[in-house]
């Protein structure tokens, strides 16, 4: 009888992780596929066209472009390191959303140490990048590699900071919780409260994706493509994967954290009572749609940092303003909101 | 001998890295080679390798009759090619002693100055790009695709014109093309506007530029810089003011200077720039006189409007040689420099004329080559970041530094 229910157990993590891995790599490609619309729009011009109706098959185009190109490895490169680097990446990418709830019953691991899981993986995540432009052989790779080293030494603790507040919030690390804490909440969400916190995660999403303002290590401007420089085919794909893949793990996260998941704040919903019958997954969809496209928009409007004003930034402001929200949440959290 | 900066012995207790930019590298604007010294991202020592473009030009432009070098100029700063042409244009109309007729001048003038827009437009786009804003990069992209249909409708080329002549330019312009050029300004001042609001007070576009290479006025000038590069460090050289030639003098405009020289000042000169160019070109078609376009004192020489058109099959050696016998009696010995205020800076063409029909020689002061010259200066102990914005920042094209 036990080994029966193991087995229908293990069934089922594998059927969800199947969804989940499903549902998150359609929207990987799909979001590449938004941002060249979207930016395209915002910079005049129309974006993919060709490939399918508005261009929509794009995505499926581009992807078989990168399996059915060479795999070069440079004779310079560590080929082991070099070869593992991007799957690094590209796992540690997927591993956080085993711990990110979905909808209230529908979640891979519910552990009670989720966000310090997600944390740990998007650290070791950046291993893979400073690896790969380690063992590539190639200096602009090298380059690349050491800003990302400088980036994640600065952009980790104001990211651990600002969480903390969170934690302290809801007395728990467990994600689900964190969600379920601020519905019950005095003001719904936790980006009202908290919301020097939510400008500091919110800063340090976008130096974690990798992402405009902040794509140091891949700049192109400046290093040619920084640590990818000597990757080609389905290896730089994994990259690329990883990199909306985790744009989707930090919006989640931003979400789930600070504007309370798939639950709308008690006074919107005595304001305005019809929208309680809004299903679960809609407002945890529009919700992450709605930071994925801040994601793309930033990416169209902002200049570049250079990574000695990005660690400044991080040092001198950041952990400053993160260690504040702690404090606000703590005495919140004594007046008894 | 040139002394050669990076032979030096090497500090055993410093790691340096060294890194070849370039010449295929997406900002170094064409094929320039920079030799770097790194230490970590901090550039310790920088060499700037040119040549990778050189054609030949000027030797090629002795072995040519004078109107056929005009082409050539084109493919100097190709993408102000109306400045350059004119610079040619009036070297050779000094050693003619001629001058064009007022609407030759005012239509030099309008051209010259929509080339100006069109090259800051270029430099814009390219230098926001390289401190990563990519949607600057397209706007200006758009505008500058308004002023070569502009040109196309002028004189039939985009890029390479060759419309101003030797004693004018080659056609006239009609009168609905002047319109759409008069309609198509207070829009483009709009769009400066649209650039300032990305740029000018973006906190990263402000840290990245203000600081960044600064150069004294001292310095600027000793480094022979000129244009924008000269008049960010506050010095308000501009040829036209000072040297003026064609309709300039009859136009109203100010010079902008900048006071720190960084690569912010040069930005906002550059922008400034712009305005009076707009400026410079509602009072020439306000202004422009009725008339020829061509001076009737023009020798009747190859490639004049009205002229005699050297035809393909007439162009055998007799006839060439026979041409040649006909030039010779109308340029007279002679050397001169004269200059133009290019996109870049200052442009000047220094010609002998030996009294062959052909140029002894004929050198040109490149901007983009002297500019060039100053990046160690304003590079060192900068990071790679700010290398880009500084290469940016001095304009350069390198057709025009290889030649």
């Amino acid at each position: 009888m036990v080994s029966n229910n193991l087995f229908l157990e293990i069934l089922l993590i594998l059927i969800k992780i199947a969804v989940v891995l499903g549902i998150v790599l359609l929207h990987a490609a799909y979001t590449v596929y938004a941002e060249r619309k979207i930016i395209g729009r915002m910079q005049a011009r129309l974006g993919p066209t060709e490939v399918g109706p508005y261009g929509l098959l794009q995505p499926i185009a581009d992807l078989l472009k990168l399996l059915t190109k060479e795999d070069i490895i440079p004779l310079e490169a560590e080929r082991l390191i070099f070869l593992v680097a991007p799957l690094i990446v590209l796992t540690f990418a997927i591993v956080n959303l085993s711990v990110i709830p979905f909808h209230p019953s529908f979640i891979i691991a519910d552990v009670n140490i989720g966000i310090l899981l997600i944390l740990a993986g998007a650290s070791l995540a950046v291993y893979g990048i400073i690896l790969g432009g380690w063992s590539s052989g190639s200096k602009y790779s090298l380059l690349g590699g050491l800003r990302s080293a400088a980036q994640v030494l600065s952009y980790e603790i104001p990211l651990g900071m600002s969480l903390a507040g969170v934690i302290l919030a809801a007395e728990s690390f467990k994600l689900s919780d964190i969600v379920n804490h601020q519905a019950q909440s005095f003001f719904g969400m936790n980006a009202i409260p908290q919301i020097l916190g939510f400008i500091v995660f919110l800063i340090c999403a976008f130096a974690e994706t990798n992402r405009a303002p902040f794509d140091l290590p891949e700049a192109e401007s400046e290093l040619v493509a920084g640590y990818v420089t000597e990757y080609s085919g389905f290896r730089m794909g994994m990259f690329f994967l990883a990199e909306y893949i985790s744009i989707y793990v930090m919006s989640l996260l931003i979400v789930h954290c600070y504007f309370g998941g798939w639950t709308l704040p008690g006074w919107l919903l005595t304001i305005f009572p019809p929208l309680k019958f809004v299903p679960a997954p809609l407002i945890l969809l529009i919700k992450v749609y709605f930071f994925v496209f801040l994601f793309i928009w930033v990416r169209a409007t902002y200049p570049r940092y250079r990574f000695d004003q990005l660690m400044s930034m991080c040092w001198k402001i950041l952990i400053p303003v993160s260690l504040l929200n702690f404090l606000i949440v703590a005495f919140l959290k004594r007046g008894g909101f | 001998m040139p002394e050669n900066r990076l032979s030096e012995p090497e500090d055993p207790f410093l790691s340096v890295l060294e890194l070849q930019m370039g010449p295929q590298h997406p900002s170094t604007h064409g094929v320039l080679k920079l030799h770097l010294k790194l230490e970590g991202e901090r550039i310790v020592d920088c060499e700037p390798i040119v040549g990778f473009l050189h054609r030949g030009l000027e030797k090629l432009a002795e072995n040519f009759t004078y109107p056929q070098v005009l082409p050539l100029t084109d493919r100097l700063d190709y993408i102000s090619a109306m400045n350059n042409n004119t610079g040619y244009c009036l070297v050779v109309e000094r050693l003619l002693g001629i001058e064009p007729p007022p609407r030759g001048k005012y239509l030099r003038t309008m051209v010259c100055e929509l080339a100006r827009i069109a090259s800051h437009l270029l430099w814009l786009a390219t230098h926001a790009l390289d401190i990563g804003a990519m949607t600057v990069f397209l706007y200006c992209f758009r505008e500058r695709e308004q002023i070569l249909n502009f040109f196309e409708e002028i004189c039939g080329a985009r890029l390479t014109v060759s419309y101003p002549r030797i004693g004018g330019v080659r056609m006239d312009v009609e009168e609905a093309t002047l319109e759409k050029v008069y309609n198509f300004l207070p829009e483009m001042e709009r769009r400066i506007d649209e650039y300032e609001g990305l740029l000018s007070e973006n906190r990263i576009w402000l840290e990245r530029t203000v600081g960044v290479g600064v150069i004294t006025a001292e310095e600027a000038i000793a480094y022979g810089l000129t244009g924008p590069s000269l008049r960010g460090s506050g010095v308000p050289y501009d040829v036209r003011k000072h040297f003026p030639y064609d309709a300039y003098p009859e136009v109203e405009f100010e010079v902008p200077v900048g006071k720190n020289g960084d690569t912010y000042d040069r930005y906002k000169c550059r922008l400034q720039e712009m305005r009076q160019s707009i400026r410079i070109i509602r009072q020439c078609i306000e202004k422009l006189p009725e008339g020829e376009v061509v001076s009737e004192l023009t020798p009747d020489l190859d490639m004049m409007p009205g002229g005699r058109m050297l035809k393909a099959e007439a162009f055998n050696e007799v006839a060439f040689i026979s041409f040649l016998q006909e030039a010779k009696e109308i340029f007279p010995k002679g050397e001169l420099y004269s200059a133009v205020e290019g996109a870049k800076g200052e442009l000047g063409f220094y010609l002998v004329s030996d009294g062959s029909g052909r140029p002894y020689r004929l050198h040109i002061r490149a901007p983009s080559f002297i500019h060039i010259s100053a990046i160690p200066k304003l590079a060192k102990d900068h990071l790679i970041a700010d290398l880009v914005a500084i290469i940016g920042t001095l304009d350069i094209v390198m057709g025009e530094c290889d030649r």
